[in-house]
């Protein structure tokens, strides 16, 4: 039960992102370059991502748990910590960059050439990065 | 008359918005891409490898099949500089871990709950992502 869903989960995420054209960086920089061309789609992936979601977020508040059991994700602390935003605007930089998030950058392996693929490693690296760089700032918080 | 583009967005984005739904009342879980990957990846997510194997399976795909099944392609338009590249993958991955999440997760997912981390997040990867276009872009002219 579990594996279905994250299986529909995951393929409609990538026909979404696919239809979208959020797997074209051009347009995703399109909506970053303010002092350019500037392309509004990407409010509108966004704008469309949130009314289902909104949903889903109310009806959880009705139902007892998911479908698969367990319990919902509890409302985590709503702190704005140093983490949140220094991660947030290296992120920012990197999706600037090369137009590329986590997801479209895997909705598109398997078109986006050898570019994609050096994409996804180089984001796995850096992922393995923050592992110690979290476990410093802890240390030292 | 609105742009085509507009439009598929709009419906683009109601199906990742679907997606989302159904890893949340399914498996109580929030659909952030860098979540998922990152626990296969650091090792911190493995109890639910299944799960996070068959989402990226699916998103992985999903695209492949249904543009191989229409007979389509589609362009990433993605750069060719190879140290552009490896420099946006490092700050991706290191900057989504580092803040717990990415578009999909404070993004699509926060800004839906009103999460004030949520909306804080996309606040400021919005600021610097246009900040990185126009230093990259416009001021040093290497993407």
């Amino acid at each position: 039960m579990r594996g279905l869903f994250s299986l529909t989960s995951g393929s409609l995420f990538g026909l979404g992102l696919l239809i979208s054209g959020m797997v074209d960086t051009s347009r995703v920089q399109g909506w970053l370059d303010i002092f350019g061309d500037w392309d509004p789609t990407l409010a509108f992936v966004l704008g469309g991502a949130i009314i289902p979601m909104a949903i889903a977020w109310r009806l959880s508040e009705k139902r007892r748990g998911p479908v698969a059991g367990g319990s919902f994700p509890a409302r985590p602390a709503q702190r704005i910590t140093p983490d949140l935003a220094i991660g947030s605007m290296i992120f920012g930089a990197g999706w600037g960059l090369a137009g590329l998030c986590p997801g479209p950058s895997l909705a598109s392996l398997s078109f986006g050439g050898w570019e994609g693929l050096i994409f996804v490693g180089s984001m796995a690296a850096g992922m393995l990065l923050a592992v110690p760089a979290k476990r410093v700032r802890l240390a030292s918080a | 008359m609105i742009e085509q583009s507009y439009l598929y967005g709009l419906v683009g984005g109601l199906i990742i918005g679907a997606a989302g739904a159904v890893y949340l009342l399914g498996n109580g879980r929030i659909m952030g891409a860098s979540g998922v990957i990152g626990g296969l990846v650091d090792g911190s997510g493995l109890g639910e490898w299944r799960d996070r194997l068959l989402f990226i399976a699916g998103l992985v795909a999903a695209p492949w099949l249904a543009l191989s099944a229409l007979g389509l392609s589609a362009e990433t338009n993605i750069t060719s500089n190879p140290a552009v590249i490896v420099a946006a993958g490092l700050l991706v991955g290191f900057g989504s871990r580092l803040a717990n999440g990415c578009t999909s997760g404070h993004g699509v997912c926060g800004i839906s709950r009103l999460s004030l981390r949520g909306i804080a997040a996309t606040g400021f990867y919005l600021f610097a992502g246009g900040v990185s276009v126009l230093l990259f872009k416009h001021i040093l002219g290497v993407i």
